[in-house]
């Protein structure tokens, strides 16, 4: 039984790890470079307009939900099985998401490096 | 790719795997959490572990969310996959761990997907940088 609930874990994780990445892209997308809005508003300014941004507050609940399912297989499952079957499942979900969610040009050469990335991750874990 | 974005990039892929690796530490040290008692896990935020990991999570989700106030995410999420090679190397170099050939192998690949997406263009689709456009923009890329 505690591999199923370890795979739910991962199911879970990745789902909800995916859908907060490209909700808090999008809230970062639509806010604009930080950099600059820190320069001309100050760090409080920029501080108030992420916490006042729906999308990344619903990426944070997301984010929040993919931590506790993440500790909560840990508990079960050593990291080495928790680690990379979430990372590397998240990059390809995410990527998916960004492209039809955030309109990103995903071309050949980002398919390519996501791809990379992901074996990369599988093998490290090993 | 200016040194400041560069920067940020860089902040993510040391702050992330430190804050993963004292996460796994605290979590070992609450040992096994019961299906029937699935509230034990908030239990584990109390360790002194957790809460150093999640201090350095908190410091490489900034930096990721910046970068991805001028990036792409499937532009960054590559790109701080790097992690994971700082994360090897610790284990290596600090360590002092046992890295097997196939986990160098998995790190080079890593290495090539950074390498592939860093030569591509950061950002794609439509941004709101025009609108600070009117605040000044001292970069140019």
């Amino acid at each position: 039984m505690r591999t199923l609930y370890t795979w739910v874990c991962i199911f879970i994780t990745v789902v909800a790890a995916s859908a907060g990445d490209v909700l808090i892209a999008l809230a970062m997308r639509r806010i604009g470079d930080l950099g600059v809005l820190r320069r001309s508003r100050g760090l409080s300014a920029v501080i108030m307009r992420v916490l006042s941004s729906g999308a990344f507050l619903t990426g944070i609940a997301f984010m929040a939900i993919a931590f506790f399912s993440n500790l909560m297989g840990l508990s079960w499952a050593d990291l080495s099985l928790m680690g990379p079957a979430t990372a590397s499942l998240t990059f390809i979900v995410s990527a998916l998401g960004a492209k039809f969610f955030l309109g990103e040009d995903v071309d050949r050469r980002r398919w390519l490096a996501t791809i990379f990335v992901c074996a990369g991750v599988l093998l490290v874990a090993h | 790719m200016t040194i400041r974005k560069f920067l940020v990039l860089f902040s993510v892929v040391i702050f992330s795997p430190v804050g993963d690796a004292f996460l796994a530490r605290g979590m070992k040290q609450t040992g096994a959490i019961d299906v029937h008692h699935l509230t034990h896990v908030l239990a584990a935020v109390a360790s002194p572990w957790i809460i150093l990991g999640i201090a350095c999570l908190i410091a490489g989700m900034a930096n990721y969310m910046t970068a991805l106030s001028f990036a792409d995410l499937t532009f960054v999420l590559p790109a701080t996959a790097f992690g994971y090679v700082t994360m090897v190397l610790i284990a290596h170099f600090w360590l002092g761990e046992h890295v097997s050939l196939v986990r160098w192998a998995g790190i080079l690949l890593i290495v090539m997907g950074v390498g592939v997406v860093a030569r591509g263009p950061s950002r794609t689709g439509e941004t709101g940088e025009a609108l600070y456009a009117a605040a000044g923009r001292e970069e140019s890329e």
